[in-house]
Formats: C-alpha cells, sequence, structure tokens
C-alpha cells in the first residue's frame, strides 16, 4: 500500500507563490531569478508576478484587439460581430451598469479605472483555473495592493469632490437634522466608526476576493488529493465528477468576484462623491 | 477532551495539545461560520424566489440582486475561513 501523500503540503505548494514556475507539457521547470534587492527588500518576480503580466498583457491584447474590430465595423456601418461583440458587450456593461449607474454623473471619469479593476481580475482568476496556471489573486500581497489602490482612489476623490470641509465632514459624521449637545455627542460616537468604516470596506474588498479563490482551489485540490489518499477506482470516478462540478462553480466565482470588486470599489466612489 | 489531552502527554509536549486545542477550535468557528451563511443565503434565496413569483417580468432585476448579495455573505463568511487558516498556519 502506497504511503499517502502529505495532502497539506501539496495544496499549501499549488496555492501559495513560489519561485519556480513550472512549464506546461512537461518542457521543465523556470527558475525565476532572487537577488534584485532594493533596500532590504527583494523584487526579483516571483511566479504570482509573472502570472499578473501574463494576465496585464491578455487584457491589452483583448481590448486593443476587440476595440480595432468594433472600430473598424462601425467604420462601414455596420454592428460588430464575434469577439469584438463580446468585447464590447462586457465594456459597456461594466461602464454604463457598474460604473456609471454606482457613481453618478461624474462617473465616466472613473469607467477606465473600474473597467481596468474588472478585466485584470477578471483575467488573474480565470488564469488560475488553466492548467499549469496560478492564480495571482490568491495572494493576500496582489489584493491588498489592489484594494490599497481602490482605497487610494476612493478617498482622494472624495477630498477633491466635496473640498477639505467635506471631506471633514465625512469622517465627523454628525446625522443631519441634530444639533446642540445631542450633535456633539454623535459627533463623538461616529468618528471613530467612519475611520473605521473607510479601513474596512477596502480591506474587505482585499480579504473577500482572496478567501474567494484561494478557497476554490483548496477544495477542488483536496478533492483531487482524496483520488491519492484512497487509491480506489470508484471513489476516483466520484471525485472527478465532483470536482468537474465544482470547477464551472469556480468559473461563475472568478467573474462574480471580479464584477463584485468593480461594483463595490464604483459603490464606494459614488458614496464619497455625492455626500452632499 | 480528558482522553485527548491524557493521549498526548503521554507521547509529546504540551505544545502539541495546544496545537490540537487551536485546530478544534478553527474547525468548531469554522463550523459555525457556514452556518451562518447558508441561513442567509438560503433566505435569500427563498425570498428571491417568491418575489419572481409575485413579479415575474422584474426576475432579471431580482437576479442580479439576488446574486450580489450572495457574493456578500460570502465574502463574509471566507473572512472566517482565512481567520481559520490563520489558525493552522500559525501554530
Amino acid at each position: 500500500m502506497m504511503q499517502a501523500p502529505d495532502i497539506g503540503k501539496v495544496i499549501l505548494e499549488h496555492t501559495a507563490d513560489s519561485r519556480v514556475i513550472e512549464l506546461p507539457f512537461g518542457l521543465g521547470e523556470w527558475h525565476l531569478p532572487h537577488g534584485w534587492m532594493i533596500g532590504g527588500t527583494d523584487f526579483a518576480p516571483t511566479k504570482h508576478v509573472v502570472f499578473m503580466a501574463l494576465a496585464a498583457f491578455l487584457v491589452f491584447i483583448t481590448i486593443w484587439y476587440g476595440g480595432r474590430q468594433v472600430t473598424r465595423r462601425h467604420a462601414s456601418g455596420k454592428g460588430p460581430r464575434g469577439f469584438g461583440a463580446a468585447v464590447e458587450a462586457m465594456v459597456l456593461f461594466v461602464r454604463n451598469d457598474v460604473a456609471i449607474a454606482n457613481i453618478g454623473h461624474g462617473g465616466e471619469k472613473f469607467a477606465p479605472l473600474i473597467l481596468t479593476f474588472f478585466f485584470f481580475i477578471l483575467y488573474c482568476n480565470l488564469l488560475g483555473l488553466l492548467p499549469w496556471g496560478a492564480t495571482p489573486t490568491g495572494n493576500l500581497g496582489v489584493t491588498a495592493g489592489l484594494a490599497l489602490t481602490a482605497f487610494v482612489v476612493i478617498e482622494i476623490s472624495g477630498f477633491r469632490a466635496l473640498g477639505p470641509k467635506g471631506y471633514l465632514k465625512t469622517i465627523v459624521m454628525i446625522p443631519p437634522g441634530m444639533k446642540g449637545p445631542g450633535a456633539v455627542a454623535m459627533a463623538f460616537i461616529m468618528t471613530p466608526v467612519e475611520l473605521i468604516g473607510k479601513i474596512v470596506k477596502p480591506f474587505a474588498l482585499c480579504l473577500r476576493l482572496f478567501a474567494n479563490m484561494t478557497a476554490g482551489h483548496f477544495v477542488i485540490l483536496a478533492l483531487v488529493g482524496l483520488i491519492f489518499v484512497f487509491a480506489n477506482w470508484v471513489i476516483a470516478a466520484g471525485t472527478v465528477l465532483f470536482v468537474l462540478f465544482m470547477m464551472c462553480l469556480e468559473l461563475l466565482v472568478a467573474f462574480l468576484q471580479a464584477y463584485i470588486f468593480a461594483l463595490l470599489t464604483s459603490v464606494f466612489i459614488g458614496l464619497m462623491q455625492h455626500e452632499h | 477532551m480528558h482522553n485527548l489531552l491524557m493521549l498526548l502527554q503521554a507521547q509529546e509536549s504540551v505544545l502539541v495539545a495546544r496545537n490540537t486545542y487551536a485546530l478544534l477550535g478553527a474547525g468548531i468557528g469554522l463550523g459555525l461560520a457556514i452556518i451562518g451563511a447558508g441561513i442567509g443565503i438560503g433566505r435569500i434565496g427563498g425570498q428571491a424566489v417568491e418575489a419572481i413569483a409575485r413579479q415575474p417580468e422584474a426576475s432579471a432585476d431580482i437576479r442580479g440582486a439576488m446574486i450580489l448579495t450572495a457574493a456578500l455573505i460570502e465574502g463574509a463568511t471566507l473572512a472566517a475561513l482565512v481567520f481559520a487558516l490563520l489558525f493552522k498556519i500559525l501554530t
């Protein structure tokens, strides 16, 4: 009877970052460089960084090629079809129903950012579902960077839209219609709550994206590991069917989480724009 | 509990017992979190289906709102998952 492999170790190896990329079809391994030190931190690219660069490149190719198809068919007076139509449908959906609908009348300025968030996160999530792929958004650092970007945009755009006094009013929040000592008491209570809220909302964005991506992969890898633990054909057949279902669910979750991130960012930006 | 502790102290140090209790706590906490998510998303699903039954023309809107709210509740549950993972990784 074979020694059952350490499934926990395999799962953590597959989902965590590493300095070795396994090339597909048995071409070997690509050992990434290390030691690019800048001020005590190693900035050399790791597996997730390489996959992020790949996702960014794919986003560029998709939008550029789709956009070119749409423009060319537009120039000859016809509607788009094929790949360009799909890209246009998704871009218009995110722009109109997510960005502009939630931000309000200043929405077009933020549409490129929301679109970038959506497509980049979508491609990062989908790359993890391919064989020999890795999920960059399954890395707490990547999602923290995205959430930090969202946080900076939300606060600075709110500051610019409301002015310093209006921005301060969103922190020292006095519910409308209260005056005198009641207002002061409410301000004392609400200020820490508002401050914590400002930090917690992007933190929740980061954690939600990270946990959704990692949890799906954990489940799939654990189920496949069951096959190795039991070494039984019947269990393998049942497990493969269940893993197939989980992969479909993962596909849905990839799209959904990209949409949720873009939606919540635009909702937060909209809330700051329209405080008054 | 008593048997578990005695069994472990018969073999190794108390550090292992602490590890076991930590994992036990993480497991119970995770189960409770999943119960919360199940109740919440179940309620959303039920009320969304009821709403569609009352007004079938609004079914696209309701479906969108349902999926969005389910994803938000899922986010809270997965926050619990991440903290349970921390229990495993940090000890």
